[in-house]
């Protein structure tokens, strides 16, 4: 009897053992608190979100109660919003299309050999590698009213009047392009990065079957090489295009969204009515109008990730 | 002769086309650098040229930058979050990422996509919200408010980059491992992880980059000097009123973003082929 016994416990022991050595129930353990913490800490705070845009919550009258899409309808008559709007896809789309060429020309330099080259593409690459905030000081000092080394090289160069230098940060049309070049700026060498990786990707052996069947070099360029890094392209213009799009801190640190507005974008007007001002339910709903751009965004990375498994 | 011309020609223009591309991105950071070193006299004087010393170069800023500014206690705060995000990163992506890559099927793809698209979703949408979790969780104004967060952007890339990797991991090798006698997790632990220090090692650095970087966050939760990140520290608290340290704060942005921007640049290449999705080799 007792021999029996003592068998049976070392087996039911490794039963349990083998249990737990089952990749299969293994496996959603291991995944689990990933999943756990996107829930909590993203799943969650986006519910809360919805919730608020439909409540008037703000922090000096932390209520819950649902006002309906009341907060939307304000949002969207407000003339403030309907220019942030607007702003916020000029810079979005100006910022992809300087990217995209600057992008595809800085590429097409450093797939060349020449000595430095190493050298230029990590100088090329700095924009896009340092943290954002600190960049952007360096163009705050840049554009500043009276010592901008810009204006100075203006004036130098007889192209301005030193009595009427511009203010690029204080007129709404230049502090727009101001805004619009820092964005390019920071992103054009994300685009050389990802050419780079899509015109190495291109089989040799294919471009030298065209050179022999009399591609040019536009031909090549536009019918073969493009077509093949395709995929690569949309998955970058998705990626910069929501960085751009829903970037808040060049706006904040540049033009704090001024003069009176005329530069401000969906993040930095949603911070300054939901945080400044305390008023939570309407920043929500401006922070809100981001999401129907960001599923159009995620459909489309869905799209082209399948698209590159088949 | 003619065909010598041209030749020179194109190869003056190609290196033209270089030259301003690398002025245009990098004349910035030579501002910063130009700037950090000059005086006062010479930096707020119109009359002379800008773009070099007018007068001899100075550590005044760098000086008044470490000794009267919360700048140390700035970096050391970034260097805490970073070290603690990544650990959480760690913790939480490197199981992550197995399970994904040893599930049966299409499922561990779907949902590794899934998690991977997280990573799209902006602390813009999510800092009204987070705000009042923060409250909630008593950490308010407090830099531990940013260890929770961050990892809400640092796990999702390093599952996917994590994921990507194991799967190149044969199976085989854990099989051996478990028919040696070892557990699931000891073969894991024994056999994947020393194989996958190249991967860990780009993760830690991808993990610890994105937290530098992070500005939207700490501006939101953060308000107290000293328990601010390098990034807002430098970009709020050396501004005061209408007067800038120009001097100081050029040299703080330079010293910060320096070390991210190597470690960034060493480890570009994988980050691309991240977020492409492995369509890039």
């Amino acid at each position: 009897m007792s021999v029996i016994a003592q068998a049976a416990a070392p087996r039911r022991l490794a039963r349990s053992r083998f249990t737990f050595d089952r990749l299969e129930v293994l496996g959603p353990l291991f995944i689990m608190p990933a999943i756990l913490y996107v829930i909590v800490l993203v799943g969650l705070p986006f519910l809360l979100a919805l919730y608020y845009s439909v409540s008037a919550y703000s922090i000096f009258n932390p209520s819950y109660t649902f006002v309906g899409l009341k907060n939307f309808r304000e949002v969207i008559d407000s003339e403030i919003f309907r220019r942030t709007l607007a702003n916020t896809l000029i810079f979005t789309i100006s910022a992809q299309i300087i990217g995209l060429l600057l992008g595809k020309i800085g590429a097409m330099l450093l797939m060349q050999e020449f000595p430095g080259r190493r050298l230029a593409r990590a100088l090329i690459v700095l924009p896009w590698a340092v943290p954002v905030s600190l960049a952007t000081l360096a163009w705050v000092w840049m554009f500043d009213s009276l010592y901008s080394v810009i204006n100075w090289t203006l004036v130098a160069a007889g192209l301005i009047d030193a009595a009427h230098r511009p203010q690029w940060l204080g007129q709404e049309d230049l502090a727009m392009i101001a805004v619009a070049v820092v964005h390019a700026w920071r992103l054009f060498p994300f685009g050389v990065v990802i050419f780079l990786a899509g015109f190495t990707s291109v089989p040799q052996d294919v471009l030298d079957a065209a050179t022999i069947d009399g591609a040019g070099f536009w031909r090549r360029n536009y019918q073969i090489i493009l077509p093949i890094i395709a995929p690569i392209i949309m998955i970058a213009v998705i990626f910069g295009t929501v960085f751009t799009f829903t970037d808040l801190s060049v706006v904040y640190l540049l033009t704090k969204g001024g003069p009176i507005n005329s530069t401000q974008v969906l993040g930095s007007l949603a911070f300054q009515v939901g945080i400044l001002s305390g008023d939570v339910a309407h920043g929500a709903a401006i922070c809100l109008f981001l999401f129907p751009f960001l599923l159009v965004a995620v459909i489309l990375l869905l799209r082209s990730l399948r698209r590159r498994e088949i | 002769m003619p065909r010598l011309a041209g030749k020179v020609v194109g190869q003056s223009s190609f290196y033209a086309a270089v030259v301003t591309l690398v002025v245009f991105a990098a004349f910035p950071f030579y501002w910063m650098l130009i700037t950090t070193f000059k005086t006062d006299g010479d930096l707020y004087n119109l009359k002379s040229i800008p773009y070099w010393f007018n007068a001899p170069p100075t550590l005044e800023h760098l000086k008044y930058l470490f000794e009267d500014t919360l700048f140390v206690q700035w970096l050391s705060n970034s260097a805490l979050i970073g070290l603690c995000v990544v650990a959480i990163t760690l913790l939480v992506a490197l199981p992550a990422g197995y399970g994904l890559a040893r599930m049966p099927g299409r499922s561990g793809e779907n949902l590794s996509i899934g998690i991977f698209l997280t990573y799209l979703v902006p602390p813009t949408l999510l800092f009204l919200p987070l705000a009042r979790v923060i409250t909630l969780l008593g950490l308010q104004d407090s830099l531990w408010a940013l260890v929770v967060v961050y990892p809400t952007f640092t796990i999702p890339f390093c599952t996917w980059l994590l994921m990507g990797f194991f799967k190149s991991v044969p199976r085989e090798i854990e099989e051996a491992a478990i028919i040696d006698g070892c557990t699931v997790v000891g073969a894991f632990v024994k056999t994947v992880l020393p194989l996958s220090v190249p991967a860990i090692l780009t993760v830690v650095i991808f993990a610890f980059t994105l937290t530098v970087q992070e500005f939207v966050y700490a501006l939101t939760f953060i308000s107290s000097s000293s328990e601010k990140p390098v990034t807002l520290g430098v970009a709020t608290d050396l501004i005061r009123g209408d007067i800038f340290y120009w001097g100081e704060l050029m040299g703080a942005a330079l010293i910060s973003s320096v070390p991210v921007a190597i470690a960034y640049n060493l480890f570009l290449d994988r980050f691309i082929s991240g977020i492409t999705g492995g369509a890039v080799k």
